[in-house]
């Protein structure tokens, strides 16, 4: 794998091969020092053109607990808001012959593009509406925890999917896992077409108790001025889940962030079913697994060549 | 009128050739027989029998196995100046016409500033006369600087020599504007050409809605934006009993209401694309704004076939390329940020005979028929073959396998939706207006022969 671009790329194999990776840098995670030497003396640019917490965070993290050299750019305050234009942004930190650039930009396609134009690995970090791979990855990682395996499981992904990347890669990464998927929300905001991907579509919550799994999407304030629906009362009254939509067997999940009392309840928030915190901790450690396989996994390197029992080597071991 | 009555072109030495041997099909006229073609002094001065013609001085071209056609006729080009001369011009637009087997083409008033004034029409009509290679014709805008407001003046603009009107690039939102300019055409005249599509409806829209956009995340164009607006001026133009012409088609229920104004009796033409009639929007799957960004966006294969249909049974009674050259850096940028336009002129033959001809879709005789179906709607006689005909002939090989860009482009601009296919067909030369407009460096030479 050179590049991670899309879920839609990705075969069964290759997801697993990213989460069984994770579970080892998991066990990295509990030591005392979380620092394993993989990557010294590579540069990781991060590269991010929209506002973002947790997903330039723990690429951020995940690069510098595998030793590599970070710098990170965000648009805000940098050349692009000067006018230049993607292609030579990348050229320019193409210089710094990088081992790796995670780009998150406001439109589709924008790291396929910026594929083309480097030698190092792209890694899509959001582009537009199209794909959030990684945010994908880590879902499927913390599900597959929880649950062993996502054969049979039956998710629901609830709320604005129109606009949302995190909808479109989940719901091929939980295909392709051998989940069963529904997208569910308000006719306008599920696009036409949708069911060609191999999904149910539901224009309510009826029958959402089949859940194994409830899915919400952030609902976008913006939304409401656009009148894709009348009210956030009205959206909240039709698609909110909470404690009394969800029963006691589902698990529940939203990408972050939350808006409280709107998709989701305070209370099923911070319910035992909620697996959110998960989602942010398995953030990190499959992020590090995306910037491992690209990085040194085509080298063939094993993690057992870098430390006894398969366990990347922390830093400071003597190999 | 003739092509050179009311378009202009440079003037150069009227053509004096000889075809020897040509496959001669001209649908229009009812020839499809082996001739030698006789052009003198700018007009086609006999079709004589195979190998017989005296070459009496003329340039005798050895045409065994190749095909001429009449030239072709492009209602729909953005030759962008003023003001983008960077992306193309009259003479780069109007050599690539010529490289595509044209013998004429109407240029679009979308530039900067749009052509709305008679002071714009008679500068550009300079600039042609100067340096086109085939003839031109220029639009003026509908209403004042494309704001869907005001009307130009019209009357002053046909005096001026606008052989027709268009707000190409965009739409005429207000239907009361469409209705006033469909009633002042009853004292200025000219077609007026539309493209079609409800703003309201479109949005932000980068692909077609459907399958593919919900897969890719981008935001849709629906049909519905483009039929809505057609069956709009499909009833404001028969109430009037006003001329429009309809351009590049795209969607399958735009087609069906353009077939059902017909019947009732509205006088309304329309065109269809080369890229419209050959993708769909699978190819926006790869993202590439190069060859795929668009608008009207590439549709769904039912609304090809629709539109295929529609070239059969002459709804669409021509095909218009909608040219639109771009450079690389309005292309070079995420598809939902590029420029929209593909560059047609060039492969618009090639494309169709690769794609529709050879498969066996439509015949040959009726691509041919359709590729000259353009200048009627603007009240230009349409390209011929027959004696007597001011010489518009294009001669092609139809074997010859070519992969587009691989020799450049006569076109300022590179982002062809052709790119690097391998096209079967190939304009060898182009008489346009009587005069030899192209001649393919390679033919020329006689290596192609």
């Amino acid at each position: 794998m050179k590049h991670l671009l899309s879920i839609e790329q990705l075969s069964r194999t290759e997801i697993e091969a990213i989460l069984d990776r994770a579970e080892s840098f998991a066990e990295v995670g509990r030591r005392d020092i979380k620092k394993v030497p993989t990557l010294r003396g590579r540069t990781v640019v991060s590269l991010f053109y929209e506002s973002s917490t947790r997903t330039s965070s723990s690429f951020d993290l995940a690069a510098k607990r595998l030793s590599a050299d970070l710098v990170s750019v965000k648009a805000a305050g940098s050349s692009v808001e000067k006018g230049e234009s993607l292609k030579d942004t990348i050229t320019t930190l193409s210089a710094y012959d990088p081992a790796a650039i995670v780009i998150r930009h406001p439109y589709a396609g924008a790291a396929q593009m910026v594929a083309g134009w480097t030698e190092a690995a792209v890694v899509n970090a959001g582009d537009g509406k199209h794909e959030h791979p990684s945010q994908a990855l880590l879902d499927v990682y913390t599900l597959r925890r929880r649950l062993g395996s996502l054969e049979g499981v039956r998710i629901w992904i609830v709320g604005d999917v129109l606009h949302s990347r995190v909808a479109r890669s989940n719901l091929l990464a939980f295909e392709r896992m051998g989940a069963e998927v529904t997208v569910c929300g308000p006719p306008t905001l599920i696009p036409r077409g949708i069911e060609e991907l191999g999904c149910e579509v539901s224009y309510s919550l009826d029958g959402i108790e089949e859940a194994d799994v409830v899915y919400a999407l952030r609902m976008q304030k913006e939304r409401m001025s656009e009148s894709f629906v009348p009210s956030l009362r009205e959206y909240a009254a039709n698609f909110q889940i909470d404690s009394r939509r969800l029963n006691p067997r589902q698990l529940l999940m939203h990408p972050g962030p939350v808006n409280r009392g709107v998709e989701l309840s305070g209370e099923a928030i911070d319910s035992p079913q909620s697996l959110i915190a998960e989602q942010v901790a398995a953030g990190l450690v499959v992020r590090m697994a995306i910037l491992y396989e690209l990085l040194a996994g085509s080298e063939g390197q094993s993690p057992a060549a870098e430390g006894e029992g398969g366990k990347p080597t922390p830093i400071g071991t003597p190999a | 009128m003739s092509l050179t009555d009311a378009l202009d072109v440079r003037d150069g030495e009227a053509a004096h050739l000889v075809l020897r041997r040509a496959s001669v099909l001209d649908p229009g006229a009812g020839i499809d027989a082996v001739h030698d073609v006789v052009i003198r002094d700018g007009r086609v001065a006999t079709l004589a029998a195979p190998g017989e013609a005296d070459a009496d001085g003329a340039e005798v071209v050895e045409a065994e196995g190749l095909h001429a056609f009449p030239a072709f006729f492009d209602p729909h080009v953005h030759l962008r100046t003023p003001g983008h001369e960077h992306k193309e011009d009259v003479e780069t637009g109007t050599r690539a016409a010529a490289a595509g087997g044209y013998c004429g083409i109407l240029a679009m008033a979308n530039t900067e500033p749009p052509v709305s004034t008679a002071a714009d029409i008679t500068a550009l009509r300079e600039q042609a006369q100067a340096g086109a290679s085939v003839p031109v014709g220029f639009l003026a805008t509908v209403t004042k600087g494309m704001r869907g407001e005001e009307l130009t003046e019209m009357v002053e603009l046909r005096e001026a020599g606008a052989v027709g009107f268009s707000d190409d690039g965009l739409p005429i939102t207000d239907a009361g504007v469409m209705r006033r300019a469909l009633q002042y055409q009853h004292l200025c005249g000219g077609n007026i050409a539309l493209h079609e599509e409800d703003p309201a409806l479109s949005g932000d829209g980068a692909m077609h809605e459907g399958a593919v956009s919900a897969a890719l995340g981008l935001a849709g164009v629906p049909s519905v934006s483009e039929s809505t607006m057609v069956a709009r001026d499909c009833g404001l133009a028969g109430y009037e009993r006003a001329r429009i012409h309809v351009q590049h088609l795209s969607a399958a229920e735009s087609v069906e209401v353009v077939r059902a104004a017909k019947a009732a009796g509205v006088q309304i033409s329309a065109e269809a694309s080369p890229h419209h009639l050959c993708l769909t929007d699978e190819e926006v799957r790869s993202l590439d704004p190069h060859r795929f960004k668009m608008n009207p966006p590439l549709r769904e294969e039912r609304d090809r076939q629709a539109l295929i249909e529609g070239l059969r049974d002459g709804t669409v009674e021509c095909i218009a390329t909608d040219h639109a050259p771009h450079q690389p850096e309005e292309k070079d940028v995420p598809f939902e940020q590029a420029a929209m336009g593909v560059t047609g002129l060039e492969t618009a033959f090639a494309a169709l005979h690769t794609e529709l001809v050879l498969p066996g879709t439509i015949d040959l005789a009726l691509l041919v028929e359709r590729m000259g179906g353009g200048a009627e709607p603007f009240d230009l006689e349409r390209p011929s073959l027959a004696p007597d005909a001011e010489a518009n002939v294009v001669l092609c090989d139809l074997g010859a396998e070519w992969t587009v860009g691989e020799d450049g482009y006569e076109s300022r601009s590179a982002n062809s939706w052709c790119a690097g296919k391998t096209l079967t067909g190939r304009v060898l030369m182009t008489v346009a207006a009587g005069q030899v407009a192209y001649r393919l460096r390679s033919f020329s030479l006689g290596v192609a022969a």
